[in-house]
């Protein structure tokens, strides 16, 4: 499954757009001349651009002498680093076995009808991306799901919607 | 007049529910109407099901209110905290009287989760008013040696909460016996089974019993450095470890010359995980610290031999480290006094699923899952049948409600196939479908599988494959057999614990519910209805009225029939969606 994961990220990899890679400046600072640097260097680059960008890669490869085949190995093996822009909004849904036999499936499955999205797509708005990650460890309100850092818990199909629904709402009244 | 005192419990569990909320408004009302109350935090007590909660102490004496929304806060404050009038309907419990809720807390025994909802988690002050960091003056004053605090540990019968099992003090000496002047101690916080949280809710509840408990490891095998190695998921969980460590190193107690003593010196530090079930895994977990992908290397070496950078590591589970500085200052034999024979002292479940009473408890080892669920948990909602509790993880099995007798401890749950784990307990009824539980679990570890053992990467892949193809009624008469033969394979070849133990799932339900599997491939049914492509939607033509309501709410179309009379459903075309049987009032539709 995770050989998966790494063919659906190629593609997004090579179109995606240019990045202001100044912004690394205070992360190499950090990190340079340091062991065992890798992965949180990855997550402070992925804190600043929201996934990783390429020309990150080709930077944090050169100035902190990282192999740029093993930095690409850490960024796929782990579930946290995503190599394409993520929504504005991302809604995890929980699929834990907590989660799983209280239905979770039908709380992903109203969240791709509501947003027209597959699980780990993003909406053509660009505000919210879907997931289903395997726990949120709040089993006993289960089934859960989070969007950014809210939890919502004990959710039926329709309130996952509805808690969307707003969300758009909300996002509406924000000056552009 | 006493000022009372108000209590809020913030917790990652009742910040889902709304306590966030409720204490932001108790705050603003105390200060905008000036009342004369003590407001504090803590985090979770276990009692999840009740979210949020909220703690009421005047001189008449202790009051648990649950469910307490903004709305019924304002009540709170109103009638109890300024008139001096509980709100009966929302006590949950009371020291005044017995309620039905108060078996919850009283079967308990609280070792590991001793502070958790009775201190704020945030103020190491709270901590050291119930005793926190007297463990560890304990041996600095008495000059306790490492194999001193090794015995002690030895004696108390502790063993690695994580899931293994190993005895901690055995642990413990392995890593003090290989001489090197730089040595690790790691805590494991990478919860990753889906349906345990009591490693979040312990370092969100108590965060420096986890670090006292590491001072004291580092202490008894003469380590320098420490890494609490925490999943990114659980960001509360994150913030409270970075207070209490510069809390902790503020006082004395982490940093060079702990407490004063020149030559002691011991700090720690957060590593972030990445998202992978496999870095549970020791070796793997180490692996992830260096900054690599998360791959299990070969044992022996041992970490306790070679580990983090190649020096010895010892590594424990959170909850392990929880129970350290108890041990330490209350005497190994009142914590051997717990428990069984071979398995000592108490553990903790999480339990979850089709359960009145959704929490975290601890129990003493040897009480029974019957009691669990029955006594602790309330019992199974809705007048559904027990039929299982699932304990393990991806790694454990399901033991099946005619072994409810079964004592939690390590031995006895062993012999059911299943396994101790971490302590997830989900509870399942008669309407959860075993084939499918079994393929929820091999998807999980199938995704997990880091890739490095052939029979793991795709020994999990083909096993899925084949309980994807029962449960939606593709099963093939052989299917049973080529799962039990690729579960001994799987077992069999490969590195690490996740493979060695992935199988679980699937042979413990084959030997406990091998009917459903039957059911499944030969009569192409689900007995538990959840496995949508074996069910079978049709209309009771008695009881169908003719309403046209299933018919209106159909999404393709499949119901046709006139008004006032009896409709039909076209098998060809239904899709199984259940949109039908959960609209009609008059239980015209049948499942099968």
């Amino acid at each position: 499954m995770r050989v998966e994961r790494i063919k659906m990220i190629r593609q997004d990899l090579v179109t995606d757009g240019k990045c202001d890679t100044t912004l690394l400046d205070e992360v190499i600072r950090k990190y340079s001349g340091k062991k065992g640097i890798m992965i949180p260097v990855l997550q402070e680059t992925q804190k600043i651009f929201g996934y990783l960008p390429r020309e990150a890669f080709l930077r944090l490869s050169e100035e902190l002498t990282l192999n740029m085949s093993e930095m690409y190995g850490v960024a796929t093996f782990y579930a946290q680093f995503r190599l394409s822009p993520a929504g504005r909004h991302i809604i995890r849904v929980c699929h834990g076995t907590a989660c799983h036999v209280q239905s979770a499936d039908g709380i992903s499955g109203a969240l791709e009808e509501a947003l027209k999205v597959k699980d780990g797509g993003t909406t053509v708005d660009g505000l919210f991306t879907l997931e289903s990650v395997a726990c949120l460890g709040c089993c006993s309100l289960a089934p859960v799901m989070m969007v950014g850092e809210e939890t919502y818990g004990k959710l039926t199909g329709k309130d996952a919607v509805k808690v969307i629904k707003n969300i758009r709402i909300d996002e509406k009244d924000l000056p552009i | 007049m006493t000022k009372a005192k108000v209590i809020v419990g913030l917790g990652s569990c009742g910040i889902a529910a709304g306590a966030g909320k409720v204490y932001e408004l108790i705050r603003s009302l105390k200060e905008a109407e000036n009342m004369d109350f003590s407001l504090s935090r803590t985090s979770c007590s276990g009692m999840c099901y009740r979210e949020p909660l909220v703690e009421i102490i005047d001189e008449t004496g202790w009051y648990l209110y649950g469910g307490i929304d903004e709305d019924r806060a304002v009540e709170l404050l109103n009638n109890h905290v300024a008139n001096g009038n509980p709100v009966s309907d929302y006590i949950v419990c009371t020291d005044l009287y017995d309620t039905p809720d108060s078996r919850f807390f009283k079967d308990q025994v609280k070792i590991a989760l001793r502070n958790c909802g009775r201190i704020d988690p945030e103020k190491i002050n709270d901590y050291e008013a119930r005793g926190g960091y007297e463990a560890l003056r304990k041996i600095i004053s008495g000059k306790v040696g490492p194999l001193s605090i090794i015995k002690e540990i030895t004696d108390s019968g502790l063993r690695g909460r994580g899931g293994g099992g190993f005895p901690t003090g055995l642990k413990w000496k392995f890593t003090y016996d290989n001489k090197s002047p730089e040595k690790f101690v790691i805590c494991n916080a990478d919860e990753g089974d889906p349906g345990a949280f009591m490693d979040r809710s312990l370092l969100e509840g108590d965060p420096h019993s986890v670090i006292e408990g590491m001072i004291i490891a580092a202490m008894a095998v003469e380590a320098s450095a420490g890494i609490i190695y925490c999943r990114a998921e659980y960001p509360l969980a994150l913030r409270r470890l970075d207070i209490a460590i510069n809390q902790s190193r503020d006082r004395g107690y982490l940093g060079n010359g702990i407490l004063g003593c020149e030559g002691i010196n011991f700090d720690i530090s957060v590593k972030e995980g990445a998202g992978a079930f496999v870095c549970g895994e020791e070796t793997a977990l180490i692996a992830s610290v260096e900054g690599f992908r998360g791959m299990p290397g070969k044992r022996p070496p041992f970490p306790a031999e070679s580990g983090l950078w190649k020096k010895p590591t010892n590594i424990n589970n959170v909850e392990t480290f929880a129970n350290i500085p108890w041990i330490i200052t209350e005497g190994a034999s009142r914590y051997a006094a717990y428990g069984t024979e071979k398995s000592k002292g108490t553990k903790v479940f999480a339990l979850a699923g089709k359960i009145r009473h959704g929490g975290l408890v601890e129990v003493p080892m040897g009480i029974t899952i019957k009691d669990i669920v029955f006594r602790l948990g309330g019992g199974i909602p809705g007048d559904k049948n027990f039929k299982a509790v699932q304990l393990g993880g991806p790694s454990g099995g399901c033991i099946p409600a005619w072994l409810a007798d079964t004592p939690v401890d390590y031995e006895s749950v062993n012999a059911t196939g299943a396994i101790m784990g971490s302590g997830g307990m989900v509870v399942m009824d008669e309407t959860t479908c075993m084939v499918d539980i079994a393929r929820f679990f091999l998807d999980f570890t199938a995704r997990e599988s880091c890739g490095k053992c052939t029979f793991c990467r795709i020994g999990t892949m083909r096993m899925l494959e084949i309980l994807e193809r029962i449960t939606r009624g593709s099963g093939e008469k052989d299917d049973i057999g080529r799962l039990e033969e690729l579960a001994e394979q799987i077992k069999e070849g490969s590195l690490c614990g996740l493979g060695q133990t992935a199988p679980n799932p699937v042979l413990t339900t084959l030997r406990y519910f091998r009917d459903e599997y039957e059911a499944h491939i030969n009569m192409k049914k689900c007995p538990a209805k959840i496995c949508k492509q074996l069910l079978t939607y049709e209309v009771n033509v008695t009881n169908c009225t003719g309403c046209t309501v299933c018919a209106r709410n159909c999404p393709v179309d499949a119901i046709s029939g006139e008004r006032k009379q009896v409709h039909s459903i076209d098998q060809d075309i239904c899709t199984r969606c259940g949109i039908c049987y959960s609209k009609c009032r008059f239980e015209a539709i049948t499942v099968t």
